[in-house]
């Protein structure tokens, strides 16, 4: 038999979108989404309301939170992660001031809210979230890593090997060979 | 800020590694909750219990009788309930084919035995709270390596 693959990539932030969205209103909520992380309702949901949402949401693995601090911080990994999925963002100004412009808060306040909570700074996360996205570049394979520094705005190749070794103690190409065999391995036990 | 706590397990034959693993997590700001294992049949067989609370996260010496860590960790990758754990490979070994093997395998971290306290409270300390991230951040957890 012929084996073929097909290799997909994932609008995450649309995934999450209509998942609340077909929920919520099948839930019959009136509601406006602000981002990914935060729900806005025009009259206060009843407990049983609360109950039965978090019950819907959880089959999803969403999860409603209650304390107003996690919410920030999710809202902070949010634009995080914006900032680097968007490949229109020229990225030239720097990525203190765009948080505290989008979250109208203090950087100061916000990254020592985000330690607190994470038991990571901002500046950690948002270099764990550049390689996450390197990582699913290289994967994609028809990216140099040249192009991948580029997205990603990097000032060079070597700047984003050398941060990639450092955040995952291997190579770019020895991870792209870890996980080329692992799928092998996976279709070969088929 | 309320924070849960990390369920760790950790199966090693060398009671003194045990020893130094426990006290290096009790010095560790992440609250953790570690359950040790003797060797790897005596972590599979509590892993496959009905209606355990899985760990977050094991740590698996490679060399262990009766059933060494590669067996577990081929156990845990073809078990449906087990299969997405994350997994911690920590070996003395720095052979390169062996660390790739363990990753071919779908080992998710690979640590070299630190040689002194402090180094190993390190190591610890970066996989948890790499780990952290992962349990609570949108972050692929398949493609999650870290070689320490």
């Amino acid at each position: 038999m012929q084996l073929m693959r097909i290799y997909l990539k994932f609008d995450f932030n649309l995934i999450c979108k209509t998942v609340l969205q077909e929920q919520l209103d099948a839930l019959g909520m009136n509601y406006t989404l602000h981002g990914v992380g935060e729900i806005e309702f025009d009259k206060r949901p009843t407990n049983e309301e609360e109950q039965e949402m978090a019950s819907v949401l959880g089959n999803y693995g969403i999860e409603i939170m209650d304390d107003q601090q996690m919410a920030l911080v999710q809202r902070i990994k949010d634009s995080i992660s914006e900032w680097i999925n968007d490949e229109e963002n020229p990225k030239l100004y720097n990525f203190s001031s765009y948080l505290s412009e989008k979250l109208d808060y203090s950087y100061t306040y916000l990254s020592s809210i985000f330690s607190e909570a994470t038991y990571s700074s901002i500046e950690n996360f948002v270099i764990l979230k550049k390689i996450d996205f390197a990582k699913s570049l290289i994967l994609q394979n028809n990216l140099t890593l040249t192009e991948i520094a580029y997205k990603l705005n990097y000032s060079s190749v070597s700047h984003l090997s050398a941060q990639f070794k450092k955040t995952t103690g291997l190579t770019p190409s020895a991870f792209q060979k870890i996980i080329l065999k692992r799928k092998e391995r996976a279709l070969n036990q088929k | 800020m309320p924070l849960q706590t990390l369920n760790i397990a950790l199966a090693d034959d060398d009671e003194d590694d045990r020893t130094l693993f426990k006290e290096a997590m009790s010095e560790i700001k992440i609250k953790t909750k570690l359950s040790l294992f003797n060797n790897g049949k005596e972590l599979m067989d509590y892993l496959t219990l009905p209606n355990v609370i899985l760990p977050e996260i094991v740590f698996l010496d490679l060399n262990m009788p009766i059933k060494n860590g590669m067996q577990c960790l081929n156990e845990i990758r073809n078990h449906p309930r087990l299969q997405d754990l994350l997994v911690a490979i920590y070996s003395t070994s720095s052979s390169e084919a062996d660390i790739e093997e363990t990753f071919v395998n779908g080992a998710n971290i690979y640590i070299n035995k630190p040689n002194s306290f402090g180094a190993l409270k390190q190591a610890i300390e970066k996989v948890l709270q790499l780990n952290w991230q992962y349990h609570t951040s949108a972050l692929n957890k398949d493609n999650f390596l870290l070689r320490i």
